[in-house]
């Protein structure tokens, strides 16, 4: 095998799995990345059904209900951002450090209905935590409550 | 009151100051030849750990003797935490962990200047340790005036905050020990790499004295992603293992470019060549490393509020990265040219070398997709001001189609010969190979569902049996008597048998991965004595009880699982209520039975019309202990490689070129 062929075998290869590589990215980057909504967001400019996101607030409290009587728990609360809020529709265990007045965010996708079905409720951190998606879409909708402290920016 | 936190402080002051001596003195002793200060070069490295092991032993004191005035204690522990965590607790945190952090970096310095006695030439001992010394002055000057965990309140309060309850569980307290002996071992193959672009020399020799390093930093971070995804599974009892966490994706990623690396140094050790290429890798795995620590760990990554919160730490640590990571490139970019390719890069694609530099290319562009992945959202959130976030199946779709050839070319590499291989002989070695795995990919598509897994788990058994028979055909099995092959897999070299194990822990691992995603899990409320069924087993609800832990009180269920009526394990998930933090968590149980793991937890209680009910979450997580003993099996296989005693043929020749004078003259 000449020097010329084993230069362009290399360059081939090289070229053969860094294109993978991009277009991997690309390709997965337009179906496959999570946006981070707020419910305001869902109610004024709806979704598309399949498209699963993020939505993040606060739960409203005394909004938890169970539905009872079912093989698997389904639990209904209400998410707000201040502005609007969403019923959430969850069957599974709700994260120990879920609380009614504290802050949640929820993936799944909307329904016709304006309702939220989740497949995941996310709370990984302590009680004082709050996501930074969710104070920031609480500040920007001016519905930042002082009860809670300080804006988050200020918490560590 | 002699190992006061005052002590602590001045030790890291004081380890502070040798520090930076250490990363100056050979500096200035290789210019005017001075051995003197070489040769207390090594002293100082000495001193050096002895200074923050003082400092570490005072923090750990303070937290055992419940010393609330130091706030990192106040903030972190609590008088009812149990002793073990009062330690381990000690390098939960921020500050403490960049001590732990420096701690390493000045023991890797010590082990240095010992094993490298006798070993290493003078001149790229001295710059190795000065090196080290360098990056330890910085982080230890970043943990003095940034997060200095020595830093007292007043007034005292009575009790300490307490940890994340979710942080006390043994797995997790040595931990991150174990990982950031990973991160911070790779900063020597790094030292090695800057002084040899400071020589402007590197050989053969250099190649070997890097891997070990490599290996050794390589074992210590696989067994700590692997520990860390242990605790995901065990701890947070959401059933999964990897969550493509930035935090998570922080230590990937120098784990993908440090296994690039100790491939490539093979290729520097035994063909002389693909030089420039490894001392980039090791540059670019010990900037990953740190970017990975100090960037994820303080938050910057995950929230660009956190610079707001504390600028000075914010700065001080780009500062200190772009030191670090832009000095070593522009030295790099300067350098490097000197650095002549004896050998020609361009080798047989069809080679042993060819396959490593295949394996170096999957591997960093693996690594760009995960960097992309986990650097996208933070950038466009920058950018755009729009919050998005890349998961599971972000990752999924663009990490699996790069792995597959990386895990097909992984079966064939080790049975190439260097230089030159033909296809034909190749063939002829693989057609067995090939037949048994289609056999097993047969047998497998009836327990898996899903073309993906499938192929997954049919690559995994590729891996396992190509490495077996390569083995086997080493040790001529089956084709000569069978004591020669005992006497020849005796006379194998030890980095043969190391590699094949290595490799059969990849394919054990892959296979539990593809196994993992036929995972079933059932959400139920079951009230005492019911029976659910899921996976083939019965899965009953005995009992419920009460029981006081250390500083907690816990809700333990009794669960039998029976499979046709054979009792199979008994479970004890549980609920923990910690009262010094108000919160209740969930303590998973498993059994782990050879091909699945049986995995419960314990949610909360509702009671109906005077029946009590209890909502559980009930896994069957098929081969799941296989993805941690795999990486175990890893390590194993690397350390075994490890010690072949070729390791040991160079100690000869360098110690003539370390008697030889014309060392420091060369300079």
């Amino acid at each position: 095998m000449t020097r010329k062929i084993r230069r362009l075998w290399f360059v081939v290869i090289f070229i053969a799995c860094f294109g993978t590589a991009i277009g991997l990215i690309l390709r997965a980057f337009s179906s496959d990345i999570v946006f981070f909504v707020t419910p305001s967001q869902i109610v004024f400019s709806p979704l598309s059904y399949h498209r699963v996101v993020k939505l993040g607030g606060m739960v409203v409290a005394g909004s938890v209900h169970w539905k009872k009587h079912t093989e698997t728990p389904t639990v209904t609360f209400d998410v707000t951002d201040g502005l609007k809020a969403i019923t959430v529709i969850y069957r599974g265990i709700l994260p120990d450090l879920f609380r009614e007045g504290q802050s949640v965010v929820v993936i799944g996708t909307t329904t016709p209905q304006h309702t939220f079905i989740a497949s995941e409720v996310l709370a990984k951190h302590d009680e004082t935590y709050m996501p930074k998606e969710v104070a920031d879409a609480l500040r920007k909708s001016g519905k930042w409550d002082p009860r809670f402290g300080p804006p988050p920016s200020d918490i560590r | 009151m002699f190992f006061s936190p005052e002590l602590g402080h001045y030790a890291l002051a004081l380890a502070c100051i040798i520090a930076t001596a250490q990363g100056i003195f050979p500096f200035i002793g290789l210019y005017y030849r001075n051995s003197l200060l070489i040769n207390l070069t090594y002293r100082l490295a000495y001193g050096q750990c002895i200074a923050l092991s003082v400092s570490f032993l005072c923090l750990i004191y303070a937290a055992v003797t419940n010393d609330f005035s130091v706030e990192n204690i106040a903030m972190n522990s609590a008088v009812s935490k149990p002793l073990l965590y009062k330690i381990t607790g000690v390098w939960g945190n921020h500050e403490g962990s960049i001590l732990l952090w420096a701690f390493i970096l000045s023991l890797c310095g010590t082990v240095v200047s010992l094993f490298g006695r006798h070993s290493l030439p003078t001149s790229l001992k001295a710059r190795v340790i000065a090196i080290l010394g360098l990056i330890a002055a910085g982080f230890e000057l970043f943990c003095l005036t940034t997060s200095n965990p020595f830093m007292r309140i007043f007034p005292a309060p009575w009790d300490g905050q307490g940890m994340n309850p979710l942080l006390q569980d043994p797995g997790l307290a040595f931990h991150p020990p174990i990982l950031y002996a990973g991160y911070v071992g790779f900063a020597v193959p790094f030292a090695f790499a800057i002084a040899a672009l400071l020589e402007g020399h590197v050989d053969a020799a250099w190649g070997q004295w890097v891997r070990p390093w490599a290996i050794t930093a390589w074992c210590f971070l696989t067994c700590g992603i692997a520990a860390g995804s242990w605790w995901s599974y065990y701890v947070l009892g959401w059933g999964g293992y990897w969550f493509w966490d930035p935090v998570e994706n922080a230590s990937l990623i120098p784990w993908l470019t440090g296994t690039a690396l100790i491939h490539s140094a093979i290729v520097v050790e035994k063909r002389n060549t693909l030089k420039i290429w490894t001392i980039l890798l090791s540059i670019g795995t010990f900037s990953f490393s740190l970017s990975g620590t100090f960037l994820v760990r303080s938050g910057i990554l995950n929230s660009v509020h956190a610079f707001a919160n504390d600028p000075a730490r914010g700065i001080f640590i780009l500062g200190l990265l772009g030191i670090v990571i832009g000095g070593s490139l522009l030295l790099f970019a300067y350098r490097a040219p000197l650095l002549t390719e004896t050998n020609s890069t361009l080798f047989e694609p069809l080679s042993r070398e060819g396959m490593l530099l295949l394996n170096n290319i999957l591997l960093c562009s693996l690594c760009a997709v995960v960097l992309t992945g986990t650097l996208y959202p933070p950038f466009m959130a920058i950018l755009t001001g729009q919050t998005i976030s890349v998961g599971k199946p972000f990752f999924d779709a663009t990490t699996i189609p790069l792995a597959i050839p990386l895990f097909i070319a992984m079966g064939i590499g080790p049975m190439l010969p260097w230089k030159r291989a033909h296809l034909w002989p190749l063939l002829n070695k693989l057609w067995f190979v090939i037949a048994l795995t289609a056999i097993a990919a047969l047998i497998a598509s009836h327990k898996f569902y899903g073309l993906l897994p499938l192929v997954c788990a049919t690559i995994a058994i590729w891996i396992i049996i190509a490495s077996l028979s390569d083995i086997a055909q080493r040790v001529a099995l089956l084709r000569a008597p069978f004591l020669t092959s005992i006497n020849r897999a005796c006379a194998l070299p030890r980095s043969v048998i190391g590699v094949a194990i290595a490799h059969i822990g990849v394919g054990i691992t892959v296979l539990g991965i593809s196994a993992m995603s036929q995972a079933q899990h059932l959400i139920v409320e079951m009230p005492i004595g019911t029976t659910k069924h899921l996976a083939g087993y019965d899965w009953t609800l005995t009992g419920i009880a009460k029981k006081p832990g250390p500083n907690y009180m816990a809700l333990v269920a009794t669960l039998e699982v029976r499979n046709n009526g054979k009792l199979i394990a008994t479970l004890h998930p549980a609920r923990r209520h910690f009262n010094t933090q108000n919160q209740t968590i969930a303590h998973v149980s498993i059994a782990s039975l050879p091909f699945a793991d049986l995995y419960s937890v314990l949610g909360k209680q509702r009671t109906i019309d005077h029946t009590t009910t209890y909502v559980l979450k009930l896994h069957y997580n098929p081969l799941a202990s296989w993805i941690w003993g795999g990486a175990l099996i890893m390590v194993i296989g690397s350390a075994f490689s490890f010690s072949d005693r070729r390791n040991n043929h160079f100690r000869h020749i360098l110690h003539r070129q370390h008697l030889s004078p014309s060392v420091i003259e060369a300079l």
